[in-house]
């Protein structure tokens, strides 16, 4: 048995504190490049109320196709970003992932390829499902290069399915197989899923 | 200045509204066919009776009231007024100007007769002429040949291969999305 699904190198998946989230989706809602990368509908601002409210109506509705969580620090209890499986078809096992770090300051830090990795153990490991989706815009080149290393291979190009700023943008579909992921690590990370050594939850 | 006037009949179908009454029964019937079912969804096929088809409309009519994001279709042949079908564009994000399209043509003597390609035509002129959108997307699992080889000739391109995505009887298959711009279109609609 692994020691800790949530535990990775530098991050730890969380449920976060409604009150806590929705101060923080409020800080980041601020930074248009945050939202411009992260989602398709247009950007707009949110009260805290709102997100809270959001929040704790997911929490109600408890959707057995979704599984999200809150990415911190190992060294810190406050949340820095979201991770998530959703539109999960347990009869084709097919999942799409979502992710996303706030502040721009904890970008960059490799927060977002171990939360990642995270994930994908969790999606092949603990749900047994065979494949992950994800959906990224063309000009986020940071995500691509994260999504690549944590597995991912590009299949295909939604054409011009975006427009910002006048100009019509490219969304790249990647997606990661079970049996990719587990040869992938077995080549070049040998025992680590078991590299949450540091834990307790003794099994 | 002229505008088309037509928009919702070909020569051989029509889209038409939902008949509360009637195509509950038709549509219940379809849904004992699971290889409709299986090219139509991913959702787990089951049989539906009138009484859930029923429910079904009124879910959809309340969508397409409530989100604005819904476009739903009954498919009836001409001049029978026989119901064989439905379509829908769905997933419209108006900022964008993006949606999907969906095409579902119920009992097998109905197909390959044409029905299909007129039925896209007609929401395809729907979509870029008066919803006035930009690219449309059509999500097809590799298996479903027929519906590929329609949504090609009515000029969809492949443009995402999600591989393996589907499981049929034990089998992989991959799940193809097409897409359609508005140019591809109108140059192919003169």
């Amino acid at each position: 048995m692994k020691k800790n699904l949530f535990r990775g190198r530098l991050v730890r998946l969380i449920a976060g504190d409604p009150g806590i989230l929705a101060e923080n989706y409020v800080r980041w809602g601020r930074n248009t490049e945050f939202t411009r990368h992260l989602f398709r509908e247009p950007a707009v601002l949110w009260s805290a109320k709102k997100y809270k409210d959001w929040i704790e109506q997911d929490i109600e509705k408890d959707n057995p196709d979704e599984f999200f969580f809150d990415i911190c620090t190992l060294d810190n209890e406050r949340p820095i970003g979201f991770i998530g499986l959703f539109n999960l078809l347990w009869n084709h096992g097919d999942a799409m992932v979502s992710i996303g770090i706030g502040d721009p300051e904890n970008w960059g830090r490799g927060y977002g390829t171990d939360a990642m990795l995270l994930i994908l153990r969790y999606a092949f490991q603990e749900l047994n499902i065979q494949r992950v989706t994800l959906g990224v815009f063309d000009y986020n080149k940071r995500a691509i290069r994260s999504y690549e290393k944590a597995g991912f291979k590009l299949e295909g190009r939604v054409r011009q399915a975006i427009q910002r700023d006048g100009a019509r943008e490219d969304v790249l579909y990647m997606g990661v197989l079970r049996e990719e992921w587990e040869a992938e690590n077995e080549l070049h990370n040998p025992g680590s899923l078991e590299y949450a050594t540091e834990e307790s939850g003794k099994g | 200045m002229m505008i088309e006037v037509q928009l919702f009949e070909s020569e051989k179908i029509r889209l038409a509204p939902i008949d509360h009454e009637k195509d509950a029964e038709v549509e219940s019937i379809w849904t004992f066919d699971a290889e409709y079912l299986r090219l139509l969804s991913l959702e787990p096929a089951r049989a539906l009776c009138p009484a859930q088809i029923k429910k079904k409309y009124e879910k959809i009519e309340k969508e397409a009231e409530e989100s604005k994001s819904l476009f739903y279709f009954t498919i009836r042949t001409r001049p029978e007024d026989r119901l064989i079908g439905f379509a829908r564009l769905y997933g419209v994000e108006w900022a964008n100007g993006v949606a999907s399209i969906q095409l579902g043509i119920g009992d097998h003597q109905d197909h390959r007769r044409g029905y299909g390609l007129d039925v896209l035509r007609l929401l395809l002129r729907y979509a870029f002429a008066e919803l006035n959108l930009y690219r449309l997307a059509a999500i097809i699992p590799a298996y479903n040949q027929p519906a590929l080889g329609l949504f090609e000739k009515a000029g969809f391109v492949e443009e995402v291969r999600r591989r393996q995505a589907v499981n049929r009887d034990g089998q992989r298959w991959d799940l193809i999305h097409l897409g359609i711009l508005r140019p591809e279109w109108a140059e192919r609609n003169g």
